[in-house]
């Protein structure tokens, strides 16, 4: 039997935020390499969003814009944005889990930064995350997507959605804690992801919708993020779109950071 | 002495609810301090407020020496917390999951390896290595939890009822683990409902009941507390059974439980024996058993808190021994 008592060294008084950051790593690696073992969740990062393109571009390519080459143009940028959002709800899906099934509670009896375990699980849903875009922009250039702004538009547009997603993933934070199991949080952000990003102009143009509609079509975050992304991939206005929706990004993180904290700590 | 473990005075209140009344405790290094009580009587809150999981109201705690509210830190590094509420993650393998624990400890990473083979190996573990946690049994599952509880060499180890809803052949092979730790000098703290568990492992026992400790002391100390004994009857008919524990109540002025075709009841003077006996000679009643036995646990556990311990429906894919599925029923309306 190996559990001897430790020697009585003296224990350390508080995580440096290096140490802090190497738990942090350490839990991301913990929530990659769970794909590993659950193919199913790859497939899920994966042939959803293929699938989303290839049926888009094809039977409403022709009907919205004529052909599904100038669809894809248009519809690309949107499914980025749509894409991004849905996959925010992994983070409170992961974390209501971890809650739920105790691993929190032993993470947060190890002596580690106390950020570590929900830092840990965001770095790796960012990750994820970039894996979607990547192959959302791969599967759309084969499929004859061009990218005019070059390789600085690619990097804006990366850039941009992993930050606006990095936001968004507070309200995802939040309700994973407030959820009482993980179905909860899968059920909470289809209803009200599949709305919000329909009711924007991603797959259709706002100027075909009711009046009344389109009023929230044009203040809605996802329309704003889908400009800015098509003005840094393909061309149009870039500055105002993306300042906005940097904005957007910073007014959903200053509500719902200090909730989604408020409520984990009210919780464990 | 300097203790292990000591709190004074934990109170917890959950909005109208009291968790913790009040609850003091001191532990000794090197001994195995049971908690014992039935659903609800706050065991679990006092471990989390032990293992630095929850702040409690009032009073205060240290664990190895240290306050666990402004020294938490250094009171991590010397615990280990196994349980309902600490578990592994289930979509990591066996040697994943020690390795994810060894690494958050800052060992690095080959000696991290080691020390998750060589508890995967101890706890029997060395054929699931590979596999994800899920596919584990429920016994398999307990001891991955304890090894992971174990990588940092804890010199205090929090079990919060580490054997609910195992079949008894994985119970004894946990109850060895936690023998030999204390061998090794391990001081644990021990939650359990089973009275048979708390008697088996624990130096020292206390009894806790709506966030209260009602009786402390060592296993014997408390069956003493009780009278000692208790008188079993067991009628050739089962339709006597009534008219026995109406007797026996008579005679020794205590309530009797009837139990499948037994009536016990506890007794504080062995003189009573033949008077019962004569009694239901005289009322006809043919008995097949007739024996006076040093209360177990569970009766000093009844006459403390005037009700039976109560179980956790446990879960399904392990098997229960019977006699632990009869205590089930609560005596108290």
């Amino acid at each position: 039997m190996t559990a001897t008592t430790a020697p009585a060294a003296a224990p350390s008084r508080v995580v440096s935020p290096g140490v802090g950051l190497q738990h942090t790593l350490t839990l991301a690696w913990r929530s990659l390499v769970q794909i590993k073992h659950n193919p199913m969740e790859l497939l899920d990062l994966s042939i959803q969003p293929i699938m989303f393109v290839l049926l888009f571009t094809y039977v409403f390519g022709g009907a919205i814009s004529g052909s599904p080459g100038e669809y894809l143009t248009f519809m690309l940028p949107g499914i980025i944005v749509q894409n991004a959002l849905f996959a925010t709800m992994t983070t409170g899906f992961g974390l209501n889990n971890d809650l739920t099934k105790g691993v929190f509670d032993r993470l947060r009896s190890l002596p580690i930064a106390r950020w570590s375990p929900l830092a840990g699980r965001i770095l790796a849903d960012t990750v994820k995350q970039a894996w979607s875009v990547f192959l959302l922009l791969a599967v759309g250039m084969i499929l004859g997507f061009r990218v005019d702004n070059g390789v600085l538009g690619l990097i804006g547009a990366f850039a941009l959605v992993l930050v606006f997603s990095l936001a968004a993933s507070w309200i995802s934070v939040l309700v994973g804690v407030v959820a009482s199991e993980p179905e909860k949080v899968q059920i909470f952000g289809f209803t009200l992801i599949f709305p919000l990003t329909f009711t924007s102009n991603i797959f259709v143009p706002t100027a075909t919708m009711p009046g009344w509609l389109q009023a929230w079509v044009k203040v809605n975050p996802v329309t704003i993020l889908a400009d800015a992304l098509r003005g840094l991939l393909t061309g149009g206005p870039i500055a105002w779109p993306v300042a906005q929706s940097l904005l957007w990004g910073a007014a959903i993180a200053a509500v719902f950071a200090p909730l989604a904290v408020a409520a984990l700590k009210r919780r464990v | 002495m300097s203790h292990s473990i000591r709190a004074e005075g934990l109170v917890k209140r959950f909005g109208a609810t009291t968790a913790l009344a009040g609850v003091d405790l001191a532990v000794p290094p090197g001994t195995v301090f049971g908690l014992l009580g039935p659903n609800g009587a706050g065991k679990t809150t006092a471990v989390r407020v032990l293992a630095t999981l929850l702040r409690a109201d009032a009073g205060h705690a240290t664990v190895a020496g240290y306050d666990v509210v402004h020294q938490a830190h250094q009171v991590r590094q010397a615990i280990g917390l196994t349980g309902q509420y600490a578990s592994v993650d289930e979509t990591l393998t066996g040697t994943e999951n020690l390795l994810l624990i060894g690494r958050l400890l800052g060992l690095p990473k080959p000696e991290a390896k080691d020390r998750a083979r060589q508890l995967l190996a101890d706890f029997h573990l060395d054929d699931a290595a590979g596999r994800a946690a899920k596919t584990y049994s429920g016994g398999m599952r307990r001891r991955l939890d304890l090894a992971a509880s174990l990588v940092g060499r804890p010199q205090v180890l929090f079990l919060d009822e580490p054997t609910t809803g195992l079949d008894p052949r994985s119970r004894n092979e946990l109850w060895d683990i936690v023998r030999q730790l204390v061998r090794d000098g391990v001081t644990v703290l021990l939650t359990t409902q089973y009275l048979e568990e708390a008697d088996q492992l624990a130096d020292e026992i206390a009894v806790i009941d709506h966030g209260r400790v009602i009786a402390m002391g060592t296993p014997e100390e408390l069956k003493a507390k009780t009278g000692g004994q208790s008188l079993v009857v067991r009628p050739a008919a089962p339709d006597h059974l009534p008219l026995v524990a109406t007797i026996v109540r008579e005679l020794t002025g205590a309530t009797p439980e009837t139990e499948q075709s037994n009536v016990t009841v506890p007794v504080n003077d062995p003189a009573v024996v033949p008077t019962v006996v004569r009694r239901l000679d005289e009322a006809g009643v043919r008995v097949i058993e007739l024996a006076l036995r040093s209360s177990s646990l569970d009766e000093v556990f009844l006459s403390l808190t005037g009700h039976r311990a109560e179980q956790e429906p446990v879960d399904d894919d392990s098997d229960v021994p019977a006699d632990r599925v009869a205590r089930t029923e609560r005596t108290r309306s």
